[in-house]
């Protein structure tokens, strides 16, 4: 195509403090094509689009809109030069309807012609394909209606230069098939758009040509067409990388946790798991599969005790012989005083595995700091022990005493780990442990739950991407809308017929 | 780094911007702090000036009226003890990020329940025994003033920040009434309670009750328990993320039902401390806005109470010298008042570019660090 580049970014730098964000990034995107932004987390492509919509400034580099440099100082700006970025995590007034929220900011008079904005907004639906009804309000809807709304909005005031951020993360495949076709529409009319992703499989379905970001600095664009996944993991990562996931044979296989007819209900009564049952052994890994909000989140925390269950039992024994004893009703103390040995890195690791605010060594001692006597706490072994994890698990700080907030997300989950198997577990749970890691670390990772399952620890995996729990579990266990769906052997097992299990069930669950 | 050169009309940055430090040195944040105190002196000095005095006279009779003569030192003395006093009964609640701006009810709390021993227990028990009764009584009193709000917040989510601000008009009121009521001084046309008889005095020591000395023992205490003990550890971690207590199996409505009694229990002796050492009766002003400024005591040194003695010390002298000044100059109050207001303004406001660093249009950025 000969024709001007909708956006041309030269030599783009962006430092917060000392990190560099972007260095001498270029990127050139053109009408009628989908551009797919690739980088593993923290490689950039966020800050970099944030520059494009006005959010952060460039501190370096020139940026062409239409063959024209311009200045992007605020959102306006980005908007008066259509570009319009829909962020990962919405921005939407909750109590509003969403044409409510499509206009809001929008210059105009003091009275809202509610008629000729409702049809200006099933004009753009039905051009493109959405469906949104306008006078719904936010809370009333589902996060992939969310993003038809982020969407709308954007193309509401105008824009012709879409940007993307993770949009697909919160959807199911079949959302996400929707909103693939959403976007072909667009590229037919013209628009240029920008996905940043992490997904390849997304990356080679969708677009049509690739730009490659790591640790902040561009690598360079292919064509999809004319590249594949070890290809473009080799850009990403900058060396060649084995895909492969080690998967021992399960060795004294022994039933472990025994979970029967596990029912579970939010505050709201809306009920999350229902009659949930299944068998946990040590010497394996259990994988647990589902779409976002599916229940994985509530199941863990309900067998680590911090969720309120209304029926059933979670039957727990140490080996084959002993009587199994129910750990319904218990928080996480009282099942320690039980001895039972269960650790659990949460989804959340700053925010509910770990205190950000602090150093390895005060969060070392979090599950432990109640040991000894007396009223001062002990910070002699939890520094031992955090010593040994920056040892054993090649964890990058300055010391241990620098608040774990400020280490990447790869060490913060070294550390949250390294705590949790110090423990000598007999369970461990995982909630999607490799989220936002670079590859390294997810093989850091995969290795370390491999080594406890040898130990004859019950692992469980929760995860979200299919192919590594297809790799990496013995057995899979399958929730669709807060049931179980089945459980298949990882190693027979293929991806279509775990995604077919995830979402047979979604339209009698009805959540989202 | 050099940036690519740019055409000055197609590009134009905004006027300033904000950028956030990455790390900053000791010296380099002191530096910044004595600059702001300086800044805050000159600002100072041109309302001084418009006031129509001689802006050097004015801050040397500041200073002098604070720290000058032994009498008035001792009266700047005063002032910090109860401010110190409430800096540190805040200090555990905010660490917990709760936000108890009660401070000042619980001191009245504590003051009151003190009071009743001093007004009418006095003759039934000796005094060692009157003044353990009065400080134990105002302890209780103060934190339990502290406990009930935090155990609307621990069982049903309540907003500490409005419970604990009406709590103190609620005993406030209490206050007022007992002093038009019941306790009113028998005789005394004003309404107002009878000052303290000997027994219920605080003793003095180097001319300053003893409430010095125990307000600095509490200082080494306060730091020794949020920094080496369990339940300090436990503040902490409640403090920074509610979830992840849970996660380690804490019980965090005890943890902040238990941490608001003691916080509301220091600021019961910081009232027992003011009508036993400094008034020797109560009134309406016996907390006097001491809990509200300890708020920013406590903020100005981060929450560590070996700070507090600096700031609280800092601060009970600009005030104690605003007297001064309003009586030597004939400064209105309300002027004095502009005066602490301002510095205080500049030295919370320097907090902002030991953060930041603002980066001026054209400036282009190298290397730092």
């Amino acid at each position: 195509m000969e024709t001007v580049n909708a956006i041309e970014l030269r030599d783009i730098t962006k430092r917060f403090g000392e990190v560099v964000a972007n260095d001498k990034v270029c990127l050139e995107v053109r009408r009628g094509e989908i551009l797919s932004l690739l980088g593993e987390n923290g490689s950039g492509k966020t800050t970099l689009m944030n520059m494009l919509s006005g959010i952060y400034f460039p501190d370096g580099g020139q940026i062409f809109v239409n063959g024209k440099e311009v200045t992007i100082r605020s959102p306006k700006d980005a908007f008066d030069l259509g570009i319009g970025m829909i962020h990962q995590h919405f921005k939407l007034v909750d109590v509003l309807t969403a044409a409510e929220n499509i206009v809001l900011g929008l210059p105009g008079k003091g009275r809202l012609d509610r008629k000729a904005i409702g049809a200006r907004i099933t004009e753009i639906s039905s051009k493109y394909g959405f469906e949104v009804d306008p006078k719904r309000k936010i809370y009333d809807m589902a996060v992939s209606e969310k993003q038809t709304v982020e969407i709308v909005k954007v193309l509401y005031r105008g824009a012709d230069i879409l940007i993307l951020d993770e949009p697909t993360a919160v959807l199911t495949p079949q959302e996400t098939d929707k909103l693939f076709a959403v976007l072909r529409n667009m590229k037919a009319d013209g628009k240029a758009i920008v996905i940043i992703t992490h997904k390849l499989h997304e990356v080679m379905a969708i677009s049509d040509r690739v730009a490659v970001l790591r640790k902040g600095a561009y690598i360079g664009t292919v064509n999809t067409a004319e590249t594949d996944f070890q290809k473009l993991t080799n850009m990403m990562v900058g060396r060649a990388v084995s895909l492969d996931i080690d998967r021992p044979e399960p060795k004294n296989r022994q039933e472990r946790l025994q979970v029967e007819g596990l029912t579970c209900r939010s505050g709201e009564g809306i009920t999350i798991l229902d009659k949930v049952s299944f068998t946990a052994c040590g010497g394996e890994i259990l994988g647990i599969a589902g779409i976002a909000g599916s229940g994985q989140k509530e199941l863990c925390e309900a067998i680590a005790g911090l969720y309120p269950v209304s029926e059933g039992r979670i039957l727990y024994k140490d080996t084959p012989q002993a009587t199994p004893e129910n750990i319904v009703g218990k928080n996480p103390i009282a099942i320690r005083r039980m001895g039972i040995s269960l650790a659990f890195v949460p989804e959340d690791r700053l925010g509910m595995g770990l205190v950000a605010g602090m150093g390895m060594v005060d969060n070392m001692m979090l599950r432990s700091y109640r040991r000894g006597k007396g009223i001062f706490a002990d910070r002699k072994p939890p520094k031992q022990l955090a010593e040994e994890i920056v040892d054993r698990l090649e964890v990058v700080t300055p010391g241990v005493t620098t608040p774990v907030r400020r280490l990447s997300g790869g060490n913060v989950q070294k550390v949250l780990v390294g705590r949790e198997i110090s423990s000598s577990p007999t369970v461990l749970m995982a909630a999607y442990p490799v989220r936002g890691l670079d590859i390294n670390s997810s093989y850091t990772i995969y290795r370390l739950l491999n080594e406890e399952k040898e130990a004859g620890v019950a692992v469980l995996y929760i995860g979200e991407d299919l192919d590594v729990l297809l790799e990496l579990c013995d057995r899979i266990l399958v929730l669709c809308g807060g049931r179980v769906s089945g459980v298949v052997d990882g190693r027979t097992a293929t991806k279509e017929e775990v995604g077919l299990m995830m979402t047979h069930m979604a339209g009698e669950g009805g959540r989202t | 780094m050099s940036g690519p050169a740019k055409t000055p009309e197609a590009h134009r940055e905004p006027l300033l911007r904000i950028a956030k430090r990455s790390d900053i040195s000791i010296g380099a944040a002191w530096l910044i702090r004595i600059a702001a105190i300086l800044c805050a002196l000159l600002a100072g000095a041109v309302l001084i000036l418009a006031l129509g005095h001689n802006p050097v006279a004015v801050y040397r009779d500041m200073a002098e009226g604070a720290l000058a003569t032994r009498t008035t030192r001792v009266e700047t003395v005063k002032i910090a003890v109860p401010l110190l006093g409430a800096a540190l009964a805040i200090a555990p609640a905010f660490k917990m990020r709760f936000w108890n701006i009660g401070a000042e009810g619980q001191i009245m709390a504590g003051a009151i329940a003190a009071s009743y021993f001093a007004l009418y227990q006095y003759q039934n028990m000796s005094r060692p025994a009157l003044m353990i009764c009065m400080f134990l009584a105002g302890a209780i009193a103060g934190g339990i003033w502290g406990l009930i709000p935090a155990v609307f917040k621990a069982r049903w989510g309540t907003n500490e920040t409005l419970f604990t601000l009406m709590f103190n008009y609620i005993i406030l009121g209490v206050e007022k009434y007992l002093q038009n009521g019941p306790w009113r001084k028998a005789g005394s046309g004003f309404p107002k309670i009878a000052m303290f008889t000997a027994e219920a005095k605080l003793p003095k020591l180097l001319g300053v009750h003893i409430g010095w000395i125990m307000v600095l023992a509490l200082v080494v205490l306060m730091f020794v328990y949020l920094k080496y003990t369990k339940q300090g550890y436990e503040i902490a971690v409640v403090g920074e993320s509610v979830r992840t207590a849970q996660y380690a199996g804490m019980n965090v409505p005890a943890i902040i039902m238990r941490t608001m009694f003691l916080s509301g229990a220091i600021s019961g002796i910081v009232g027992c401390l003011q009508v036993a050492g400094a008034d020797y009766t109560l009134t309406e002003g016996t907390a006097g806005g001491v809990g509200f400024t300890a708020i920013t005591v406590a903020w100005l040194a981060k929450l560590n109470p070996i700070v507090m003695v600096l700031i609280a010390a800092a601060l009970a002298v600009l005030k104690k010298g605003s007297h001064t000044i309003q009586t030597n100059f004939k400064i209105p109050a309300s002027a004095a008042e502009v005066l602490t207001g301002t510095i205080l303004f500049f030295m919370l406001g320097c907090e902002f570019f030991i953060s930041y660093r603002l980066i001026a249009r054209g400036r282009k950025e190298r290397d730092h660090g």
